[in-house]
């Protein structure tokens, strides 16, 4: 298996004050928006940009929840491995809010699609946005797009992009992996 | 990734506690569901799930197809009294030919013990025992302990005991190997002529006084006089049973711990419980039905995911 890096902790750091100030320019004080971290990798990524929010920023009471797309999904019983659930935490209503759903890697769209559904559970949102670290052009299967992006990038099939966060493996990098 | 060990759900004694582990987690997530505004998830929208009920029964049959509807399953119900087999047809004709339709998962409840693993050695379907006779009833076991887990934090060293007819109860069997399962001492109490002989084999203790069985527990489960399975009279009359066994706001009051309080339904009220017991802050009779839900999504999710 062959490993290259791409992005380091310098360049993911900048990429996350730079989306985090794109949101600010289209949501302000985000009194209306709602940030939905996408279980399980997307959690870690959300909880990061609500904080450059509100330290960096200044914008108090960013509101952020995680929502499980696990019983949504178009792939039960089609996956080899069994689908494991995860926590759902969303504490307020989403009816009328802007939503901007984060996820670390978008790559066919099909957990956006999942999530998409969802989040009708909690409501009508006026509007729903897409922000990922990495958008895996090519690659999709359905026809959905990221409002912000990070890094785009074109990988093949068989290559895997495998994002690490320091408070899980001990550094924030990036690797493009090849089975 | 976790999956169940089995690929039925015929009884507790049949599956491990990393199962009911892998179940009560999944119940967490489907718990959270069912509180949601819009209570249903599109998991199992090409799956058809048959309910066959040769009992009668009105909250594990509403329960169940609940659980079936708030996954999207496709859902047929079928009650004995209204089908063919007052004309004579087996078990195994009637559910083949209900499989035939192409079903994937049978749900049944039947008077027989044993009729759902019977069936599920000669039919190609995913069985949920709703009920087999005075053998098992796996998923009140499974909701009456996820309800001690929560209403407790753990069942694991807790001390729980089943009053009233063990003799002629699935739901006590299988409440006390899920109970032992997961680590909870059991006793059981009731007139000598409903505890079942030898039941001390399970490892269970028997206790007469409902006074001094009370004292004992964390957890009291009430279980109903089931009239209709008793051919010959095991107490002098209803008032006499109430009396010693029935359980009433005094006794309650009068124990020196507070007691959570428990019944699989339905309830006789003023014969095993009074109503102002059933009614009141210790019972969790009404969130036993709630997380009767849960728990049946999740069995029928973890199931349908290896059909």
């Amino acid at each position: 298996m062959s490993q290259k890096v791409l992005l380091t902790s310098d360049e993911i750091n900048i990429i996350l004050h730079r989306l985090a100030c794109q949101l600010i320019e289209n949501h302000l004080d985000f009194s209306d928006t709602i940030l939905i971290g996408i279980q399980p990798r997307g959690t870690l990524f959300a909880k990061k940009i609500k904080s450059i929010l509100e330290q960096e920023h200044k914008i108090s009471d960013v509101k952020l929840g995680f929502l499980d797309i696990t019983f949504f999904r178009d792939d039960f019983r089609r996956n080899e491995k069994p689908l494991e659930a995860n926590r759902t935490e969303i504490d307020f209503l989403v009816e009328g809010k802007k939503i901007v759903f984060i996820d670390d890697v978008l790559y066919t769209g099909r957990s956006i699609r999942s999530a998409l559904t969802a989040i009708q559970s909690f409501g009508r949102p006026s509007e729903i946005e897409l922000l990922v670290l990495i958008d895996r052009r090519f690659s999709r299967h359905l026809p959905i797009q990221p409002d912000y992006r990070g890094r785009q990038v074109d990988a093949i099939g068989e290559e895997k992009v495998r994002v690490c966060w320091k408070e899980q493996h001990g550094e924030d990098v990036i690797y493009l992996e090849k089975q | 990734m976790k999956t169940l060990s089995t690929n039925h759900l015929l009884g507790i004694k049949y599956i491990t506690p990393s199962d009911i582990d892998l179940i009560f987690e999944t119940t967490d997530h489907f718990k959270e569901v069912i509180n949601r505004p819009i209570k249903k998830v599109p998991s199992l929208r090409d799956t058809t799930i048959a309910n066959i009920f040769f009992e009668n029964s009105t909250r594990t049959k509403l329960s169940f197809e609940l659980a079936q509807k708030r996954l999207s399953a496709d859902v047929i119900s079928f009650s004995a009294a209204q089908s063919s087999v007052k004309k004579g047809e087996t078990l195994i004709d009637t559910v083949n030919n209900i499989l035939s339709m192409k079903v994937d998962m049978v749900v049944m409840r039947h008077s027989s013990p044993g009729a759902s693993e019977f069936l599920s050695k000669h039919v190609k379907a995913s069985i949920i025992n709703a009920g087999d006779g005075a053998h098992e009833h796996p998923t009140q076991a499974l909701l009456d302990t996820f309800t001690i887990r929560e209403k407790l934090g753990e069942v694991g060293g807790k001390k729980v005991v089943i009053i009233g007819d063990i003799l002629h109860s699935r739901v006590a069997l299988s409440n006390i190997f899920a109970l032992q399962m997961q680590g909870a001492e059991v006793r059981v109490c009731g007139p000598k002529s409903l505890i079942p002989k030898h039941i001390e084999k399970l490892g269970v203790k028997v206790e007469n006084n409902l006074t001094k069985a009370l004292e004992w527990c964390d957890v009291a489960n009430m279980l109903r006089v089931q009239n209709e399975r008793m051919e010959v009279s095991y107490f002098p009359n209803t008032r006499e049973y109430s009396q010693q066994f029935g359980l009433t706001k005094e006794i309650l009051d009068s124990l020196s711990k507070e007691i959570v309080v428990m019944h699989p339904g339905p309830i006789n009220r003023g014969v095993e419980i009074t109503s102002d017991v059933a009614d009141s802050k210790q019972s969790v009779i009404l969130e036993q039905v709630e997380n009767g839900v849960a728990i049946r999504m999740a069995v029928i999710y973890l199931l349908a995911s290896k059909l």
